[in-house]
């Protein structure tokens, strides 16, 4: 199969390419540097813009959190077919398409359907307990068109806990190695650490230097020694961190404080950890009613220090349902709302809770939120560091990613929506005086290039020679369209692509797939020496039988479980 | 003024799959000549049809129809959704209809001479629904697992209600001449219910706001106290006459809802009656 991508207006900055008119041939599911012009199918895109398929770096799309929203709020399951009114042209029924619903919590297939229609083609599932990630693998097996990946929760595992606190860093490297070879996981997720464990005995870490009951270690210990784990493991993700205090008044500077508490640890201007949907932790005040936003705090810090990176975690006014690892937020998050709640624990790792919320425009809360997600995205400087994302479905749901864009693309299109916020909301805010507009290269930046960067997937978020041929045509023309100005026929735009093509082969055109194929799952294998495998076996056997419910040899995903896959081999220092 | 026309449709065939017909509404057929009402589709299982295919329709009058009302004829006990979202004109249906009868409708009215199932005016604003039969469960609630009901209009059953009557109600008037089911008023906010028969367990739990009075025998939950000892009491402009024992709660949910119930029926309750403060 061949295909050649004419007169399109080119958005790589991975390449440097920013919106010259560029010819790309496509062969065999990758970018080449020439092709049969007689028998390669042509795509006219003169006047289109032209970017790599998207990379999505956190959305909850697949596991058992997502598949409990799904019970929780069969509510959701209506709001599709609303949502399929009011965006008449998201997702048209096609013959090859499996039916589906939901919109905060969309089914398997709606999911790979609608994110294949707006043009992304890589999307990671960023919490996924080690133990229910067979259960991660079955959802993500089944959703079609993109690329996918699971990050591991370890933040609250018993085992790594206890490394940390006996200061066996090799051995918990070798153990985490174990773990992400075992279950197929591409990166370590850090919820809340130590405080979904003392949520088990009804409490919460409140500062990092607080002590995790019965294990003796802290918040500042768990994420220091992951990272030290995630360094001698040679992981191709840093450490993704949700930290602790998520969602309090004057969380802010747990935030800075978690960044912080890495730094020394940072080799060759590299990243050693990246801190998710801030938003959710960049509140100043000291109560509900003097929330303020601190994001210019935390941008200056991010501008300042280049071993961090952040994503924004930007809310929209609609309902949706939170879910999270972190459980005591959750039960936080119920008292206020009094929405329903679910709980889990998980035995040894994890836990997490569920509320569905209504994001309002009119609550004050809600509009500072708002403000703070916009504002770290347009207060940080290096686009390279600060990446897209609304932690769907957290935020709001991900079919509302064209809205964001249009705030961040355009001022007049943030300052119609602050204008109707709340006063006091708008007065304490600084985004009125925030004149930054991103624009195609930038977006191209947070929402492509960046994150597949930050995951260091090679081949994603570029269309360089030997790229994947994964690339998102939209019907716009960026040299013609002021997005400032037009933001609506930008979101327009954005919300549907032109052609969607995924692996080298056109999936959707204009917003309807055309074709079903299953994308690849990434994991990470990491080759620890044999000598260091084998001895954290014994203890390994020991602590499964003491722990656990299931045995040692039933833990884990086989690869046969995995339909697609592609193992991503790295040498670990240990 | 327009003539009222009334526009009858008689099902060809026994249904044996459920059908969606959430376009038998007076709003989509106002306008519509008999030939264009025929085109338009509904989902028979998952073969989508005809209405003409389905049905057999008739007018009394070869105009455009405006002011309409619809007579259907038949076993409808499979078809859903009549009467979707309709704002004007009636529907008259002599037989039985199905789940999501006269479902988000905000004005017009729905009679029905036999049973109907489920959900029976589901999250409706305005207008008139009656029964004649009996009705399933979940009248006038919103969807599974969202926290919202019935928001105005009336709704009168002759026959017996099912369970879980009144779920989420912010407003209107619900009257069942039979017995309910379990959880009547479950969660409701505002508005009244009066039930003229049997309550089963669990009247009003979790109720916060409104008004459930009850005629026949019940038991109240643990989570009411009682208030009062009332000869008479009003729903709708209109009189009941009593006694009756006045219930608050549901104190679960710091509710203030008021449940009277008959004290003739329900001597079982004349215990409550040394704690009336």
């Amino acid at each position: 199969m061949e295909l050649l991508i004419k007169n399109g207006i080119l958005y790589d900055p991975a390449n440097s390419v920013n919106g010259e008119e560029v010819e790309i041939c496509i062969k065999d599911g990758k970018v080449v540097e020439k092709i049969n012009q007689r028998k390669a199918e042509i795509i006219d895109a003169s006047d289109m813009l032209v970017m790599p398929g998207g990379v999505d770096i956190h959305s909850h799309i697949a596991g058992p959190k997502v598949n409990a929203g799904r019970l929780l709020c069969p509510e959701d399951h209506r709001t599709r077919v609303r949502c399929a009114e009011c965006f008449r042209n998201c997702e048209i029924k096609s013959p090859i398409t499996r039916s589906g619903t939901g919109c905060a919590v969309p089914s398997v297939f709606t999911t790979g359907h609608i994110y294949s229609g707006m043009g992304y083609t890589t999307v990671i599932e960023p919490a996924s307990p080690p133990l229910k990630t067979l259960h991660t693998h079955e959802e993500l097996n089944d959703i079609p068109l993109i690329d996918k990946a699971c990050f591991l929760l370890f933040g609250n595992n018993w085992l790594v806990m206890d490394y940390i606190k006996e200061g066996r860093i090799e051995e918990c490297a070798a153990y985490v190695g174990w773990v992400l070879r075992s279950v197929k996981g591409y990166a370590i997720k850090i919820v809340c650490p130590g405080g979904v464990e003392s949520w088990g005995w009804g409490g919460n870490v409140h500062s990092m230097d607080d002590h995790v009951p019965y294990f003796d270690v802290t918040p500042r210990d768990i994420v220091r020694g992951l990272c030290k784990v995630n360094q001698l493991l040679n992981l191709p993700h840093t450490i993704h961190v949700h930290t602790i205090n998520l969602g309090t008044p004057g969380n802010y500077r747990y935030l800075i404080e978690t960044m912080d508490c890495v730094r020394d640890l940072q080799v060759e201007d590299e990243p050693v950890i990246h801190m998710t949907h801030c938003q959710f932790n960049s509140y100043g005040g000291v109560d509900w009613r003097s929330l303020s936003s601190k994001a210019d705090e935390v941008a200056k810090y991010v501008n300042a220090h280049n071993h961090v990176t952040i994503d924004m975690g930007q809310i929209i006014f609609t309902q949706t349902v939170t879910m999270t690892g972190d459980g005591p937020f959750e039960y936080l998050l119920h008292q206020i709302s009094g929405n329903k709640w679910m709980n889990t624990d998980l035995e040894v790792e994890s836990g997490g809770g569920l509320v569905p919320i209504r994001y309002n425009r009119k609550n004050y809360v809600h509009a500072v939120m708002w403000t703070i997600g916009l504002e770290l995205a347009l207060l940080v400087k290096d686009p390279w560091r600060v990446f897209f994302s609304t932690d769907h479905p957290n935020g709001g749901p991900f079919i509302n990613y064209p809205k964001v864009f249009a705030w961040l693309m355009s001022k007049k299109a943030r300052d119609k929506v602050t204008k109707r916020l709340p006063r006091l909301a708008r007065v304490r805010s600084n985004i009125t005086s925030i004149d930054r507009e991103y624009d195609f290269y930038e977006l191209a930046i947070i929402t492509r290039s960046a994150t597949a960067k930050a995951l260091k997937l090679q081949n994603k978020g570029h269309l360089g020679l030997g790229a994947d041929a994964d690339v998102s045509i939209y019907d716009l023309n960026p040299k013609e369209v002021d997005p400032s100005v037009d933001y609506k026929q930008v979101g327009k735009a954005l919300f549907k692509t032109a052609y969607t093509i995924k692996g080298g082969e056109i999936v959707a055109k204009k917003g309807v797939i055309k074709k079903c194929k299953s994308g690849i799952t990434f994991w990470v294998n990491p080759q620890v020496t044999e000598e260091l495998n084998s001895s954290i076996m014994p203890e390994l056997t020991e602590k499964f039988r003491d722990y656990y419910t299931i045995n040692l040899q039933n833990y884990g995903v086989p690869e046969n479980m995995l339909i697609d896959q592609q193992a991503i081999e790295v040498k670990s220092k240990v | 003024m327009k003539r009222l026309v009334e526009l009858t449709l008689t099902p060809k065939f026994d249904f044996d799959v459920p059908v969606e017909a959430e376009i038998i509404s007076p709003d989509v057929f106002a306008g519509k000549p008999i030939s264009e009402i025929g085109s338009l589709n509904v989902w028979v299982g998952n073969r989508k049809t005809r209405l003409s295919d389905a049905f057999e329709i008739q007018s009394s009058s070869k105009t455009s129809p405006e002011t309409i009302t619809i007579v259907l004829k038949g076993d409808l006990s499979r078809i859903r959704r009549i009467g979707k979202k309709m704002t004007t004109g009636s529907i008259l249906i002599d037989g039985s209809a199905g789940f999501f009868l006269g479902e988000e409708m905000s004005g017009g009215s729905i009679l029905v001479e036999g049973d109907v199932g489920s959900w029976t005016g589901s999250g409706m604003t305005g207008g008139k629904i009656e029964i004649k039969g009996d009705a399933g469960d979940y009248l006038t609630a919103g969807a599974r697992g969202s926290c919202t009901g019935m928001k105005g209009g009336i709704l009168i059953i002759h026959g017996d209600a099912g369970a879980e009557l009144g779920y989420w109600m912010e407003n209107g008037l619900i009257t069942v001449k039979g017995s309910v089911g379990q959880f009547a008023g479950i969660h409701m906010r505002a508005g009244a219910i009066l039930i003229e028969g049997n309550a089963g367990d669990r009247a009003g739990a979790g109720m916060t706001g409104g008004k459930i009075i009850i005629l026949g025998n019940m038991n109240v939950l643990p989570t009411f106290f009682i208030d009062d000892v009332k000869n008479t009491t009003k729903i709708d402009g209109e009189k009941v006459s009593g006694p009756f024992y006045v219930f608050s709660g549901d104190v679960t949910e710091g509710g203030k809802g008021k449940l009277f119930v008959l004290k003739e029926n329900n001597a079982h309750l004349s215990k409550f009656e040394k704690f009336i403060p």
